[in-house]
Parts: C-alpha cells; sequence; structure tokens
C-alpha cells in the first residue's frame, strides 16, 4: 500500500513535456534540466525543490497579484508565510537538504521579484554557490530589471531563468499591468508595458546567448491574452526559451487583487487545455505547474514549509560535506530507478489505430504512476487523454482548493459537487476506490467512475480503457452523433 | 517637512534601498520614517521615490496626513468597489 506521506502529487514517466517533445533540444540543455522539478517531464516525481521567500520587494504591480502577502492558508505564487533574510534562508536550505535528499532545487520566486531585491537575492545564491554547490539555483522574474543582472546571473551559475510574459503587446500590457517602477519614477499605462515587455525580450535574448536555460511563464487571462498567447509562445521560442508554461488566472475576490475584485474570470480547464495544445505546435509545453507558492518545499504538489519554519532551523547544525555525500548517494539511487522505469514498453497503446474522438479521464493519484488514491481523499485529479494517437498527460486539476464557499460556486454546494464540476469534460474517473454516493452522482454527471483498475499503471489503464470504450462502439456512436 | 509610513505598511522593503537620504529604517510593526533625515526627495529626485515604488495605497503620508498614494490610484481597485467587496467577504 502507497503510503501518504510521500504523496507528490504525480508520479507519470512523461507528463509536464513529452519525450518527444524534448527530443529536439540539445543534450546539453536536457542534461541541465534532468532532475529538475519544474522543468524536465520526469524528475518531479522523484526530486523536490523549494523556493526561499527573501526578495519581499516588487517594481511592477500585476492585476492578478495583491501585494499584501502574508497568509498562511492560500496557496499561490507571490504569498508566502514568512520572509526570509539571506543567511536565515541559506539555514533553511540546508536543513531541507539534509532532511529531504532529494531537493535538488533551490528557487527564489518572491513574493516580490528577485531582482528587484538584487542584493538579498545575489547574496543568498552566493552563499549557496560556496556551500552547497550541488544545490542547482534558479530564479523566476517579471523580466523587469533582467538585463542588468544577466552577468552576475551567469557569474553565480544560476542555470534556470523563469521570465513571466504575459505579453508582446503593449496595448495587451497595459491590461494586466497597471504601473512599473523604473528609472525612479512610477510609470503608468501603456508606456509602462512597453518598456516592461522590452527589458523582458531583451533579457531572454540575452540569456540564451550566454548558454542559461529559460522558462517562460504565462497568465492565461480571458479576454485580454487569451487570443495573444500564442504568437507570445512563438516568439519566445524563436528567441530561444526552451520551454513555455501557460497557466490557468487565480482570481478570487477574496485574494484582493484587481482582477480578484473587478471579477475576471478564470479560464476553464477546457480552454485552458485547447490553448496550451495551440501553442504546443510551436513549442515545448509545460503541463504540470502547480502555481506553488513563493516558500513552498517538497515535490510539486506539495509543501513541507512548516517543517522547516524559523524557528525549528535556525539552531540546526548542518555538517554540508557529510550531507552531501548521502545526497549523492540518494540521487545515485534515484537515477538508477529512473533508467529502469524509462524502459516501461507502452504496447498497449499501438493497439489503438482507427481514428477515433479523444477521451479525458481522470485519475487519483499520490504518485509513483499508479492509480492509488480513494476518490473522496484526492485534492486533485491528473488529467489524461486518450485517442487515436495514444495516451498523453494534459494537465492537473485540483479540488477544493480555491473556489470553496465563494458566491459563484453557491454556499450549500457540496464538495462532492464542486469536484464533479472541475472534472467537467472528463469521461472517466480512475481511482482505487470509490464511495456508493460519489459513483452515484458522478454517473448522473455522465463520469464514469472505474476502480477495476485499481494500482495499475495509469498509462496502461488508459490505453486499457480507451480500447474497451473503442470496442463497445461508445467512441464510434460518439462521433456519428457530432457528424 | 517629511513624510511618514503608516499603518497600512506590508513591510515589503522595497522603499528602503531607495531613499537618498537613508530616512527609512526597519521598525516594529512597520518601516518607518526618520522626520529629521528626510527631504522628500527635493534636490535629489523629482518624485519621492518611497511613494513612487510603494505598491499599498494610504501607506506613506505628508506632512498633513495626506496620502501620497490614493486609494484606488496605484490597484486601478475603485474605492467603492473595495468597500463593498470587503464587507461582502468579511461577512462571510
Amino acid at each position: 500500500m502507497q503510503t501518504t506521506t510521500s504523496s507528490s502529487g504525480c508520479s507519470k514517466s512523461s507528463c509536464g513535456s513529452s519525450a518527444q517533445q524534448m527530443a529536439h533540444l540539445p543534450d546539453s540543455i536536457r542534461e541541465k534540466v534532468h532532475n529538475h522539478p519544474c522543468y524536465s517531464e520526469g524528475a518531479h516525481h522523484h526530486y523536490a525543490r523549494m523556493h526561499v521567500a527573501v526578495a519581499p520587494a516588487c517594481n511592477i504591480q500585476c492585476h492578478y497579484c495583491n501585494r499584501r502577502y502574508d497568509c498562511a492558508n492560500e496557496s499561490r505564487p507571490g504569498v508566502v508565510s514568512e520572509l526570509l533574510q539571506p543567511d536565515q534562508a541559506v539555514k533553511k536550505i540546508l536543513a531541507v537538504a539534509s532532511a529531504i535528499p532529494q531537493m535538488t532545487v533551490v528557487g527564489i520566486a518572491g513574493p516580490g521579484d528577485p531582482l528587484a531585491n538584487p542584493e538579498r537575492t545575489l547574496s543568498t545564491f552566493r552563499a549557496l554557490a560556496e556551500t552547497a554547490p550541488d544545490i542547482k539555483l534558479c530564479l523566476s522574474t517579471n523580466g523587469l530589471n533582467l538585463p542588468e543582472y544577466v552577468d552576475e546571473i551567469v557569474k553565480l551559475k544560476v542555470d534556470h531563468v523563469t521570465i513571466t510574459i504575459n505579453c508582446i503587446d503593449p496595448d495587451v500590457g497595459a491590461k494586466i499591468y497597471p504601473w512599473i517602477f523604473w528609472k525612479n519614477k512610477r510609470i503608468r499605462g501603456r508606456k509602462a508595458a512597453e518598456i516592461l515587455i522590452q527589458q523582458q525580450q531583451r533579457g531572454l535574448e540575452m540569456l540564451v546567448e550566454r548558454g542559461v536555460l529559460v522558462k517562460v511563464n504565462s497568465v492565461m487571462i480571458p479576454g485580454v491574452n487569451d487570443q495573444h498567447l500564442q504568437e507570445v509562445s512563438k516568439t519566445v521560442k524563436a528567441k530561444g526559451a526552451f520551454l513555455h508554461n501557460v497557466m490557468p488566472l487565480i482570481a478570487e475576490a477574496e485574494h484582493g487583487t484587481f482582477f480578484g475584485l473587478m471579477g475576471q474570470r478564470s479560464p476553464s480547464h477546457e480552454e485552458l487545455q485547447t490553448l496550451q495544445d495551440q501553442c504546443a505546435g510551436d513549442m515545448n509545453m509545460m503541463r504540470h505547474c502547480r502555481q506553488c507558492r513563493a516558500d513552498a518545499v517538497g515535490m510539486l504538489g506539495e509543501d513541507r514549509g512548516s517543517e522547516f519554519t524559523l524557528d525549528k532551523v535556525a539552531d540546526l547544525e548542518v555538517n554540508y560535506a557529510e550531507v552531501m555525500e548521502k545526497r549523492a548517494k540518494v540521487h545515485a539511487e534515484i537515477e538508477q530507478k529512473r533508467s529502469v522505469a524509462a524502459v516501461i514498453p507502452l504496447q498497449k497503446i499501438t493497439r489503438i489505430k482507427r481514428q477515433t474522438r479523444p477521451v479525458l479521464m481522470a485519475i487519483a493519484t499520490t504518485g509513483q504512476n499508479v492509480i492509488n488514491q480513494h476518490f473522496g481523499h484526492a485534492n486533485e485529479f491528473l488529467i489524461y487523454e486518450g485517442s487515436s494517437e495514444g495516451v498523453r498527460f494534459v494537465g492537473i486539476r485540483k479540488v477544493g482548493q480555491y473556489c470553496v464557499g465563494t458566491d459563484t460556486c453557491g454556499e450549500t454546494e457540496s464538495t462532492l459537487q464542486q469536484t464533479i464540476k472541475t472534472l467537467k469534460g472528463c469521461e472517466v474517473v480512475l481511482c482505487s476506490k470509490i464511495g456508493f454516493e460519489p459513483w452515484g452522482e458522478l454517473e448522473k454527471a455522465g463520469i464514469k467512475p472505474d476502480n477495476t483498475h485499481a494500482f495499475e499503471n495509469i498509462e496502461t489503464a488508459v490505453a486499457d480503457v480507451y480500447q474497451k470504450m473503442l470496442e463497445s462502439g461508445l467512441l464510434a456512436e460518439q462521433i456519428s452523433e457530432v457528424a | 517637512m517629511a513624510f511618514q509610513i503608516v499603518e497600512k505598511c506590508t513591510n515589503c522593503w522595497a522603499c528602503m534601498p531607495l531613499c537618498p537620504t537613508d530616512a527609512i529604517y526597519e521598525a516594529k510593526p512597520h518601516f518607518l520614517i526618520d522626520a529629521k533625515k528626510c527631504t522628500e526627495c527635493e534636490g535629489h529626485f523629482a518624485d519621492p521615490q518611497c511613494a513612487s515604488i510603494c505598491p499599498i495605497e494610504e501607506a506613506i503620508v505628508n506632512q498633513f496626513g495626506v496620502p501620497l498614494n490614493a486609494l484606488g490610484s496605484l490597484t486601478g481597485i475603485p474605492p467603492e468597489k473595495l468597500a463593498s467587496a470587503m464587507a461582502e467577504i468579511q461577512a462571510r
């Protein structure tokens, strides 16, 4: 039986970006992302990451952000519980590196902008490069100050940078960024967006020139930049970004953001997936992003930050030489496991030959690439698509996270009803177990619950279910109805 | 003549390194401005630096207590909308 302590969201061998999509990347890049949980297709099942919140200041305002960042109960970017000084951050990192040896990456992502706090960010990296050379460094920035710090970033061997690029058209930008702080002035409107876009693009070019890996994050905002992001994807790919992560806008009134309070809606799962698929023709897309907090600790999809608060790590003495040895051993074991896992044949998939419509299936899993979770215990579902092309991972849907109790959901709505709403568009739910009531409710909503594939490999099970649907004429029927 | 940081401050540190006279210092529960040192950036910059980067409306005020960034001026959220949204959320 799977224990819940290792719960890490998903454990799928090719989620995120698919193997073929990564194949075009040069070996040097593939080697760099191999054990980065946020960037590599397979790594996030094995390796953990942490963010340290050393960068409180920001130099721009985004309409999806509220600068009152301190909240323990929210899980979204830009939110932290405890701000750290660089020396405290290093302490915390060494403590985590020792307790969670599979933690390979430290990122600075806020809660403001790392490069609006250059001294704090760079001194944290400097100290780490010296004490813990086996830890990879990365940072996530809005790009405004990026060109100025590119050389420093290269010098400190920060090998991954994420730039949030929501637009390349200043008219679109003016609807996302009310102001920026630039050359000692607050600049507003289109002019502000123009400067920001210019700096982001220049920063991207400079990093690529110097061999630093660049991922681009974009927030999909319906009616604002959704029509525009395909162009963004093409542009940043042409400039050398290696991965594009299109994330859904998070906007709830209680977050106090402009978009939240003004009633700007978030994209539906279908809209997000459609856009990601449209961009995928041009660009390597990321699908497993969990939109982590700026102080998250652990595997993607889990947060162990509360185990490593300042009061718990302040007096901890870590002998890093010893820790590094232990870590190297753990990493070697993981690599051993991965090389074995990589050869799992997917012959089942090749049985699907005819041109049939794709089917979305939701998977309840705690990890290890296995259907091993009770429907009622899942706080996120992995969404897979079975089609005549084969099986592919298309995304993650969290349940009961952002919309509990808001009036858009209706106060009387049960968690079950919310979950069912979240699974809209899926035709099958694969889980290890499921209660009587949810079984009936799911069926009523046109979603078929299936616990007969408990503890099976996810891809194999999805291929199996798709094949059975095909054989029983479910797919053909649908096609004739549509046609 | 001096500005003042008041209780709305969220301690984001953005203003401190920008002050040309080092008048801003960390304090509890929020950052403060040393009135003896603050020149309101006169002779240094066209705009007061702390108020130009501060993301929080009404967090910095002038000698008359008037906010340098009025409600709604930074987020674009109309004050009447903010009040109603807050009332609604707090009533839950």
